[in-house]
């Protein structure tokens, strides 16, 4: 903080992070009890994570989420691309249209969107598992790709592709080494939003899952309606993979600026 | 390059069959009763008076408001001061408050809500420091936990935006304000509020959706018996499989959430016409 932060100020945001914090740091300190209470420590133990480990549910559960989330990821963002690309050549009112409609997933509540997909798939008859919570997310992911790409598309000079066509290149090699170069940042960051929204989904999951087909928060769900301090092991993993990916990414700028800088010198 | 037109040509079947289907689904099914088909489509209201004829609904309406008003008060209260501080400060120290706020974001939600089910046990950590000053209450399964549960997973989407607007206002104007003789609070009232209410507006809509829609911090911290409106509509199709009566209840969910919008954006405006100094 700098001088102009007076100590009022700095006590409110630790109040604030410590608002943050304290469940966070609870679940972690409880995934070690050794007895099964969520409310009182009797000493320190690794028998939850021997049990999570253990556990086929649980393990299953993972397995699934991770799995559903890359696949969503990978089929998410390759077709928000192409669509993006195609949208930005498209004429004013296809454009419009699609974006509105685009955006309706965003702006619904999940249990929306969540009860339409049930019955849309429960309609087709469609076997209720690991398809119907595939296309779902991918369904739910797609508009946030396309809508990180398209102020990148939007600031896009539409001569670079035309002087590209000019010296020879086919469309398809415009397409690859000019226009998707230039809106990396977009897909980049689209990916990243598509994979956590899959990754942390509970509603729409919840709705149009079946057979046993589970995900971490569906599973979290289930189990939480009894104490099952295994829940807090899994947690626990979840909560130390996300710290240490947010301070890598955040901490690898700033070494590369210094080296930089250093580099100068 | 109107080649590369044809490019959006799937993703509008896609949207077609995923996006467009489903609404219309939801609306056939809450105009029909159970036994319609094709051949026998009749149109009705039904439905809608059966939920607004129920007292027990309307409590569950009324009850799913209140929450949802009381947690957006609260996290643009507790989320306003916190955007304002960290909007102050520079460099490393906002990058690494920023951080600090997004991280448990990033954390699921489910997993969030389940860490305050042992905090506010009836014999949890937070009892027991009540205890010390004398005092023995009830936390677990009642409003206050929900709403507890609710700002602590949406106040972040809160001072995000704030945190915004506020950063992108033209530091000059303040200073402008104090040399022609306005004092801090005036400074504050008459240029700095102003300015980022598009941020608090757009706080209010991230908080407000999903607070009014939400059915697992109910199910979570308020227990079996804290039914909102979320939970009806979850009951509705996975337990009683009544299809056109969740379908109904969910576009009156609908409703509700976009006359508030609509009745946000108007005191956005009128709040500007009249005290914003651009328009």
């Amino acid at each position: 903080m700098n001088k102009k932060t007076g100590i009022f100020s700095k006590i409110y945001i630790f109040i604030i992070m410590a608002f943050f914090y304290i469940p966070i740091i609870y679940t972690v300190i409880f995934s070690f009890n050794s007895s099964k209470s969520l409310t009182h420590f009797e000493g320190f133990s690794l028998q939850w994570y021997d049990k999570m480990f253990n556990d086929a549910t649980m393990m299953q559960a993972v397995f699934y989420t991770i799995i559903i989330a890359v696949l969503a990821t990978v089929i998410s963002t390759v077709v928000g691309t192409i669509t993006a690309i195609g949208l930005s050549k498209s004429n004013k009112i296809v454009k419009a249209v699609v974006e509105q409609i685009n955006s309706l997933p965003i702006m619904n509540p999940e249990i929306v969107t969540a009860i339409g997909l049930l019955m849309l798939f429960s309609t087709l008859a469609v076997k209720k598992g690991f398809m119907t919570m595939l296309l779902a997310h991918i369904m739910f992911c797609i508009p946030y790709v396309i809508l990180s790409i398209m102020p990148k598309l939007r600031s896009l000079d539409p001569n670079l592709a035309d002087a590209a066509l000019d010296l020879g290149a086919t469309p398809w090699q415009a397409l690859i080494k000019v226009i998707v170069p230039q809106i990396m940042p977009g897909i980049v960051s689209g990916a990243l939003i598509a994979f956590t929204m899959s990754f942390d989904d509970f509603v729409i999951s919840y709705f149009v899952t079946g057979n046993g087909v589970n995900n971490i928060s569906i599973m979290v769900y289930t189990m939480s309606k009894r104490i099952n301090p295994s829940i807090n092991a899994i947690s626990t993993i979840i909560i130390l993979i996300i710290t240490v990916v947010l301070i890598v990414i955040n901490v690898i700028p700033v070494i590369k600026e210094r080296k930089f800088k250093k580099g100068r010198n | 390059m109107r080649q590369f037109r044809s490019m959006a040509y799937p993703y509008i079947i896609w949207i077609a069959a995923m996006i467009v289907v489903p609404m219309l689904m939801i609306f056939m099914y809450a105009f029909t009763v159970k036994g319609n088909d094709v051949t026998t489509f009749r149109f009705t209201i039904e439905n809608f008076g059966k939920f607004f004829s129920d007292a027990i609904f309307i409590e569950v309406l009324k009850r799913s408001l209140f929450i949802a008003v009381i947690t957006t008060i609260i996290c643009v209260l507790l989320g306003y001061p916190a955007a304002y501080i960290i909007a102050q400060t520079e460099g490393k120290t906002k990058m690494f408050l920023i951080l600090l706020i997004t991280l448990p974001m990033w954390i699921n939600m489910l997993v969030r809500t389940y860490a305050w089910m042992g905090i506010l046990q009836d014999d949890g950590i937070l009892n027991s420091i009540l205890s010390i000053f004398g005092l023995d209450v009830k936390l677990l399964h009642t409003s206050f936990a929900v709403i507890l549960g609710m700002v602590y997973n949406f106040i972040p989407f809160m001072i995000l935006q704030i945190h915004t607007s506020l950063s992108k206002m033209d530091k000059s104007l303040i200073e402008a304000a104090s040399d022609l003789g306005a004092n801090k609070l005036q400074c504050f009232l008459r240029v700095t509020l102003p300015l980022s209410l598009p941020g608090v507006i757009s706080g209010i809509t991230l908080v407000f959706l999903p607070a009014v829609s939400s059915f697992f911090i109910p199910k979570l911290l308020g227990g079996g018996q804290f039914v909102l409106i979320g939970n009806v509509i979850e009951s509705q199709f996975l337990t009683a499989g009544n299809w056109n009566f969740g379908s109904a209840i969910s576009l009156i969910m609908a409703v509700i959430i976009m006359i508030s919008m609509y009745i946000t954006k108007k005191v956005d405006k009128v709040e500007n016409g009249e005290r914003g100094i651009f328009n």
